[in-house]
Parts: structure tokens; sequence; C-alpha cells
């Protein structure tokens, strides 16, 4: 098996005036190609930083990390922002979209900053993507016509969009609602079926289900890593929360 | 990222945020036409000066009786001296560096004619005193030498003059009265507007100076000495050489003290220019008021937007935009606008010296430098505030640039 992630001994540290924090403590974590990690923790427990590094969104204080076999230590900014670009969509729990831009927009957004120019028709393959995520009928509605679920899809589209190897989301249904969230969860479940890597960061053990291994994390150091048993499939979760809504809805018309 | 790209980018970012485009054009606008503006009304004050300066005459040199105050204390009232006709011959026959010279003999009273009256001063003067003041004629032609001579009761009258007495007809020809003496009329001037000095130039009659001398005011004196050097660079020199010239005509000895005064155009109108510098001064202030509080304007959009803009900048970051792309995004912006507010500030400017000029009475005038200066400053500024932020934006970690608040 191909390893796509592999850390050895990262530690990250900030200082928050005289006081130094050590968010992580020296992990280790190797992920092969074509699973579905689910990283647990409370809050403050270094996940998001953990999650952070991996996105090469930022610097390991010491350790090593190697993407798809390559060191990443000694690279220049540049080359951290074409890693950004090429190897790896990002999904952020607030979904980070530009405002007053359409989804469209958004989504074509990482194709214009690639410098190899990989896609000749950065349009279309946006459009692609976002039918990808189901959202063919809302794209070129700006973020705030759309509700939260649709915003992370578009999110989740632009991650996808330079068809990457690799894909990180830090509590990608933070923001959103039960039913919502498991509609998301299926989507990833979908795109990992596909043979993308997937690692999302979330604190819900209900949503960890769908993941295929669960890595826990608490005061910055790995405390726990197992392969999920009973997995749960989003998608027939789906289905029967919206049998039973249905039902409840017959039930109260009856 | 290709450079098409970029610029696609930047004008779409342009678009997107119109209200904070617009004010920021808004300030460089108002910097840019408010200089332009300023300067070329001071600068058209200036010139209606300089060309009230030269409207006196041409290389005008007026001698005045009277002792001059400025080579110390006045000889007083008891020293007062007028000039005679000799005096006059004197400097026609000695002097070298002038080309024409005119005495004045000022005179004034009741004039009568055309069926009315009319009160004005009357000047009597040699034929070159047109060529002096850089006079023109309307109709008709000036008295000559032998009319000088033979004291003809002729007379050329100013525009003002023969508008009230002949008001619609060409008088030339006509006979009036000047204080019970008759004279012909062979002349009009063109009308000249006020003089430097406040005094009309339209409200006068011209007749030969021993006309005026000997039949009207009866006397035998000179006011003042007219002459007109042969030319401005050797108005200096002609100034000197007319002094030493009355100096011998009046015996003075050396080391006494001038019993005449001797002034050149430029030193005339030296108050009048000082005041029109102040004036150039004050909206020259007014002006750079004004550009720095356009530059302060875009300055204050240019730095609020800058939360909005470093999580802009987060975004584009994660998603792998460069540090360079942020910064040729955030330069061609900056640029954008300040160019478009430049132009129009500049075509406002345009418009607005148009109508100042046409609908107005003020004078305004182009100064092609100011505009140069005008454009280039706002233009650092708007750019310089657009860009600044961006750099250090550009410089953070992506998700310390998402982070900030």
């Amino acid at each position: 098996m191909k390893k796509v992630i592999e850390t050895k001994q990262i530690t990250k540290n900030f200082s928050l005036g005289d006081v130094k924090v050590h968010a992580l403590r020296g992990v280790d974590l190797t992920i092969n190609e074509g699973e579905f990690v689910a990283i647990m923790g409370a809050s403050g427990s270094g996940k998001s930083t953990l999650m952070n590094l991996l996105g090469c969104l930022d610097q390991p204080t010491s350790g090593e990390y190697f993407l798809n076999g390559i060191p990443t230590g000694n690279m220049t900014k540049n080359q951290y922002a074409d890693i950004r670009n090429q190897n790896i969509g990002f999904v952020f729990q607030g979904f980070n979209l530009l405002p007053r831009t359409t989804a469209l927009e958004n989504v074509e957004l990482p194709l214009l900053y690639d410098r190899n120019n990989r896609i000749q028709n950065p349009m279309d393959q946006a459009k692609k993507s976002l039918i990808r995520v189901g959202l063919e009928d809302r794209m070129n509605h700006e973020p705030n016509q759309l509700s939260g679920g649709q915003q992370q899809r578009v999110a989740i589209a632009r991650a996808l969009v330079n068809n990457p190897s690799l894909i990180l989301a830090d509590e990608p249904t933070g923001n959103l609602d039960s039913v919502t969230s498991v509609d998301v969860f299926s989507l990833f479940q979908d795109l990992n079926d596909r043979g993308i890597t997937v690692v999302i960061v979330t604190h819900e053990r209900d949503f960890a289900k769908y993941a295929k291994r669960i890595v826990e994390v608490k005061d910055g150091l790995i405390v726990n890593d197992y392969q999920v048993e009973h997995r749960s499939i989003a998608k027939k979760d789906l289905a029967e929360i919206k049998k039973e809504t249905t039902e409840t809805v017959t039930e109260n018309n009856s | 990222m290709k450079s098409k790209n970029l610029f696609k980018v930047a004008f779409k970012s342009l678009l997107k945020a119109r209200m904070r485009s617009l004010l920021t054009t808004l300030g460089i606008i108002i910097g840019v036409s408010a200089v332009i503006i300023m300067v070329a009304v001071g600068e058209g004050a200036q010139r209606e000066i300089e060309e009230q300066i030269n409207s006196l005459g041409s290389n005008l040199i007026v001698i005045f009786p009277g002792a001059s105050r400025s080579g110390g204390v006045s000889r007083g009232a008891g020293s007062f001296n007028r000039f005679t006709m000799k005096d006059l011959e004197k400097i026609e026959e000695q002097a070298t560096l002038i080309k024409a010279v005119s005495p004045v003999v000022r005179s004034g009273g009741q004039v009568i004619g055309g069926g009315t009256n009319w009160n004005t001063g009357i000047y009597g003067v040699s034929p070159s005193y047109l060529e002096i003041r850089d006079w023109e004629l309307e109709y008709g032609e000036i008295f000559t030498e032998r009319d000088e001579r033979s004291r003809s009761k002729v007379c050329v009258l100013g525009s003002e003059v023969a508008e009230n007495l002949f008001p619609n007809q060409n008088p030339v020809g006509e006979m009036i009265r000047i204080v019970n003496t008759p004279f012909k009329v062979i002349g009009v001037l063109k009308e000249k507007g006020q003089s430097a000095m406040g005094s009309s130039n339209d409200d006068l009659i011209l007749a030969p100076s021993n006309t005026v001398l000997y039949r009207l005011s009866g006397g035998r004196y000179i006011h003042f000495i007219y002459a007109s050097a042969s030319s401005l660079e050797k108005i200096d020199a002609a100034q000197e050489e007319l002094r030493q010239i009355m100096r011998a005509a009046h015996n003075i000895d050396f080391g006494e003290d001038d019993d005449f005064t001797i002034r050149n155009q430029t030193e005339i109108t030296e108050a009048a220019s000082e005041s029109s510098e102040v004036m150039t001064m004050l909206l020259g202030s007014v002006a750079a008021v004004s550009l720095i509080v356009g530059g302060i304007g875009i300055m204050n959009i240019m730095l609020v937007s800058v939360t909005e803009r470093t999580r802009e900048i987060g975004i584009r970051l994660s998603i792998g935009a460069r540090g360079s792309d942020i910064l040729i995004q955030f330069l061609l912006e900056a640029i954008v606008l300040s160019l478009i507010g430049g132009i129009l500030g500049i075509l406002i400017s345009i418009f607005t010296i148009y109508l100042l000029n046409e609908y107005s009475t003020l004078t305004a005038e182009l100064n092609l430098f100011v505009v140069a200066f005008a454009l280039i400053f706002s233009g650092f500024v708007g750019v310089f505030f657009g860009f600044y932020p961006a750099r250090k934006a550009s410089a953070l970690n992506p998700i310390d640039a998402l982070r900030y608040e």
C-alpha cells in the first residue's frame, strides 16, 4: 500500500504571550492510499493543528512530514502553495468561500492558480465538480444565497476540482444540522469509494463511525488508533431519516 | 499563474467590491482635480496680472517730478520741481537707448459735444505717446508733429468719452468744446479696460502737448515724462541714462539727491504682482490640503478593508495561490483604481477649467506639471496603501491569514 501521509514525531508549539503552548507533542501517523480516517478529540486536543500541518497550511516546529513519500521539511513557501493547489483538497468548518462570488467562480479559483495548467478548460472542470456534489442548479448563486449544507458542498467541489489524491476536512459538519451533516458524510464516503484518501476531523462519535479508521488525539498525542468494525453507511442512514420524516408527516396528516 | 488569469482575478475582485472601488476612486478624483483646478486658477490670475503689466506700455519708463525717497531722507515739498519742454528736448537730443519719448501735460474739465457734456481728463502728449503706451486707434488718426508745433486744436477721444458724447457713431470730424475751447476730433482710441492701477484708460482725451500747455493749462510745466526703452533688456540702462541726462539738465551736483523720481514698468507693478503671488500661495496651500485629504480618504478605505481582504488572502493562499500571485493581484487592483481615478480627476478638472474660462470672470490655466504631479501623488498613495497591507498579509501562513480578525 502506498503511504499518502507519514509523520515522524511532529511537534507544534505556539507562544501566546509568555506562555508556550505545546499543541502537538510528537505525533507518528501513517495513512495509506484509499483510507477514510476520522481524527477525534476534545477541543484543544491538537486535532485541528495536526490537520493544518497535514494540509501544508502551517509548518511543524520539529519532526518530519512526508506527503506521498516526499519530505516537506525543506520546502519553500511557493512549493507549499503548489502542493496545496495540486495534491490536497482542504475543506474548512467555516466553508471559507469568497463572498459576492458565485459558486462556479469559487470552484474555478484553484484552477486559476494552477501553474501547470493541467486542466484545459477551468470553467467546464468547475461545472463537473459542482455536478459531482449535486449542485448543478445552484452554480450561479453566491454564498449568501446558499444554505450551510450547500455552501459546504461548494467548498467540497472546490477541494475536488484539481483532482487531488487527498481530501482533508476540518470539522466539515461543525456548522451544519445533523441531517445535512449525514448528507455531507455520504458525499465523503462516495468520494472515498472512488479511491480518494479522506481525512476528517470531528468530535462527534456518531459521525466518526462513517470512517474506516479512527485516530483519537488527546493533549497533543495519539492515544488510540483503530479500525471501525461496524462501519455505518451514510446513504442508508439518510434514506432511513427521510423515511421516518415522511412517516411522521403521514401520521400527522392522517 | 498565467498573467491572463491574474488580470481576470484582479478585475473580478474590483467589480465585486463596487463600493470600496468607488470610494477609493473618489478619493483620487477629489485629490487630483482639486489640485489641478486650484493651481490653474492661481496661475490664471497671475497671467492676467502679467498681461495688465504689459498693457502699461512697451518697455515703459516714467519720470515723476519730486525727490525720490528711496535714497534717504526726502528733501521735502520745497524742493519740488516740475519739468519743462527743455528737459524733454535734452532727452530727445542725448538719449541713445530710448526709442520714443513723450511729455504728459495733465489738464481736465467739462467737455461739451454731441449735444451733451462729460467731465474728463485732458492729456497733452506727443504723437509717439500711442507707441509708448502700446495703444491703438479705433477710428481716425493721431495728430502729427506739425499739429504739435502749430498748437492745433485737434484731439483723440478715449473710447468711454466717445461713447458718452457720441453714442453709437463715429465722432471723427465732429467738433467738441473743451473748457470753452473748440477742438476737432480726429481719432478715437480702442477700448482698453481698467489699468493695473485701477483707473480707466478709456476715460480721457489726448491732444498735442503744446496745445494743452498753452491753450488749456496756461502754464509751462510738464507733469510727467513717458519714455520707451529700445528693448526690454536695455530698460535698466535706459533708465540710468535718463537719470544722468535729467541730473545734468537740472544742474544737480555729484552727491546730491535727484529732484525727480524715475521708475520703469516692472517697478511700478511690483506691488500688484506681490499680491498675486500671495493669492497663488494661498490657492496652492488649499490645493495641498485637498490632496492630503484625498490621500487620507484613499488610505482609510484601503486600511479599513484590510480585515475582509486578509481573510480573502487566506482563502486564496489555502487553495494554492503563491504570495507573488496575491501581490500582483493587489498591485494590479491598486494601479487600475488609481489610473481610473486619476484620469477621471483630470477630465473633471479640464471640464471645470473650461467652464471657469467660459462662464466666469476667473481665468484658469492648465499646468501640465501639476497634472503629472497630482496624478503621481494620488497614484502613489493608492498603490502604497492598497499594496502595503496585502504585502503583509501574503507573507502570513495561510492559516494565520484565515484567522485574522
